[in-house]
């Protein structure tokens, strides 16, 4: 009897609507809203003045704080974003942004999973030195390459082009995407490829027409990645781009005009906003990819 | 000129499709012609190859060329030892940036872990959750240019007189008789400033990566110590936090990386004047300003050594976990 009993007592002892939900006192409740609210307002509140800012008028912007244009509701204009695009040449910066980015991006996509892909599906001679030599590079601080590379680079007449960011990103982004490729490539099951293999497909049939295809979201995040990365770039440009305005990207054009308009909060504020909107987009858009690159490229890092 | 960069956009695109494919197709095609062991033995070499050119032509061989230049006189004529590491380091700005990438180093990790764990741990426990995710995940996308520029508008100071402009001071001059601080010229402020607008652009990934870990802890253990009366805090202290070490670790060591190759956030806001010199803004200056290679090369040298330590630490790591796979 006791025995049949006992396991009867606690079942409905661990019923879970009875005992846990216990309320939390309420100051503890309160304590955890206002933590979650402050961080959340530091977070935001900065976002809300730069997006404000960016539409008041110039003399509103230099005389009082971007809250009181709630005041002064119908008091926003498009002159900023005018004026930055024509006068301060962003509009050609957005475009010499994306010619750097896009290919630089496909450039790195494409190096690293041919790269990838031989070290997690193929057995050869060196191969765990290769991984462990990658691993290894991932957190070189790319400052250790610039004073040399710029060397070369001026004698090959390289400075200045976008050839040489893309040769460049690509050099700092492989060792990172050979990494968060093979990770997703190791998990794919052997015996997709082994069939393949007693057909007679050589491995880049192989390649292109198994792995890529069932590897795409892994070839997404990593794509999202480089993109958002190379965009938001500001040390490599400045230091390969030479200083040519003609060819600034984005982040150098807005950190020019932080140096050259110092106080100028209405040019710059909608400056930053332009620098902002292609990346949030994309990041927005594929928000998935990201985090799962994100896991993917940290869970082993 | 814009249609010019479009044109390159899409020739250069095509390009690099085009490039890949015959290069791996016909490679592979010559390469199968040969006996069959040795094309067993060179495929794999046809897919490493590119990579291993670029990661050694970009990263390798100038890292190496770096350390010998480090050796060397301003324009890299004479060997001079190491006069270049005894000059830098005696010289007030590099103590100065030392000290302040030591700051960086202990404040931006442990800053990002508090931030991204709290949120994490109490985001499911609010009805606005979603609202919190994302106003942490939206910066992750923001270059440190633009950061640079939304926090020195926030910190912006106006003589006590004027209208406050800047958020923070506009707050904190509302307390009678404060005055609004300069925060990014007074020494006593500027660097915790800097790093505060870094974690800003940072706390979300610690975010995203407490979150994927603590959907990973069984929920019956929490439940268990929760039924045998243990208080919130203690069961995230004793349950919780044990599951999420090997997580803030990795958190802690990205952090860690990120906050020792600083450069473009100090740039943006003070390009490292009133005393927030980092070892890069130092470096940038004695390779564009200076001319000196010879230092620059030092400073970087620097850098990479206080690297090292992570990256044994992460090779440990790796080993360890390909071992149990």
């Amino acid at each position: 009897m006791t025995t049949t009993h006992l396991p009867d007592v606690r079942s409905t002892q661990a019923t879970r609507p009875v005992v846990v939900s216990v309320r939390r006192p309420r100051l503890q409740r309160l304590l955890v809203h206002l933590v979650v609210v402050c961080i959340t307002a530091i977070w935001l509140v900065p976002l809300l003045g730069l997006l404000v800012s960016s539409f008041r008028p110039a003399p509103a912007v230099l005389s009082t704080g971007w809250w009181h244009s709630f005041a002064l509701p119908g008091d926003y204009t498009l002159d900023n974003y005018r004026q930055v695009l024509d006068h301060d040449g962003m509009m050609l910066s957005l475009f010499n942004s994306l010619a750097i980015v896009v290919p630089a991006t496909l450039l790195t996509v494409a190096v690293s999973s041919a790269a990838a892909y031989a070290l997690a599906c193929m057995r050869f001679r060196f191969r765990s030195g290769l991984l462990l030599t990658i691993v290894a590079l991932l957190i070189v601080p790319v400052q250790i390459t610039m004073v040399p590379l710029l060397r070369v680079f001026n004698h090959l007449g390289l400075t200045g082009s976008f050839l040489g960011l893309w040769i460049v990103h690509l050099g700092y982004g492989v060792s990172f995407a050979v990494y968060l490729l093979h990770n997703f490539f190791a998990a794919v099951p052997r015996e997709l490829f082994e069939a393949a293999e007693m057909d007679g497909a050589t491995k880049s049939q192989i390649f292109f027409s198994i792995v890529l295809p069932i590897c795409r979201p892994a070839l997404a995040s990593l794509a999202i990645f480089e993109f958002v990365w190379t965009w938001n770039d500001l040390l490599t440009a400045l230091i390969f781009l030479g200083g040519f305005r003609d060819v600034a990207p984005m982040t150098v054009a807005v950190s020019g005009l932080v140096a050259s308009r110092g106080n100028g909060w209405e040019v710059l504020t909608s400056a930053a906003m332009l620098s902002m909107i292609v990346p949030m987009v994309v990041f927005i858009a594929m928000q998935k990819h990201f985090i799962r690159g994100m896991l993917a490229g940290a869970s082993k890092g | 000129m814009i249609a010019d960069r479009i044109q390159l956009l899409v020739l250069a695109s095509v390009a690099i499709a085009v490039a890949t494919v015959g290069y791996l197709r016909l490679g592979d095609r010559a390469l199968n012609r040969l006996p069959q062991a040795w094309a067993r033995r060179l495929v794999p070499w046809l897919f490493v190859g590119p990579a291993l050119v670029a990661v050694g032509l970009v990263l390798v061989f100038p890292a190496i060329s770096t350390v010998v230049l480090s050796l060397l006189n301003s324009n890299g004529t004479a060997f001079v030892g190491l006069d270049n590491y005894t000059s830098t380091l005696s010289n007030p700005v590099t103590q100065i940036a030392l000290r302040n990438t030591a700051l960086w180093v202990v404040l931006l990790p442990s800053l990002s872990v508090l931030v991204g764990l709290t949120i994490a741990v109490l985001v499911d426990r609010v009805a606005y959750g979603a609202l919190v995710k994302a106003a942490l995940f939206l910066p992750i996308a923001i270059s440190a240019v633009a950061a640079g520029v939304i926090w020195t508008f926030m910190y912006d100071y106006q003589p006590p007189t004027a209208n406050q402009t800047g958020t923070l001071n506009a707050i904190i001059t509302t307390v009678p008789g404060t005055d609004p601080i300069a925060w990014i010229i007074n020494e006593a402020t500027n660097n915790y400033a800097l790093i505060g607008a870094t974690l800003w652009t940072q706390a979300g990934f610690a975010m995203i990566i407490f979150a994927a870990a603590l959907r990973a802890i069984p929920e019956e253990l929490q439940e268990a110590a929760r039924l045998d009366g243990a208080s919130e805090w203690k069961v995230f202290r004793h349950v919780t936090l044990p599951f999420l070490v090997p997580t803030v670790v990795v958190v802690m060591t990205t952090m860690t990386v990120i906050a020792l190759k600083a450069f473009d956030i100090v740039y943006v806001m003070t390009n490292g004047r009133y005393g927030t010199d980092v070892l890069s803004t130092v470096m940038y200056r004695d390779l564009f300003t200076a001319k000196d290679n010879g230092v620059a090369g030092a400073v970087a040298t620097i850098l990479m050594v206080l690297v090292v330590p992570i990256m044994v630490f992460n090779l440990h790591q790796f080993r360890r976990e390909s071992q149990k796979a």
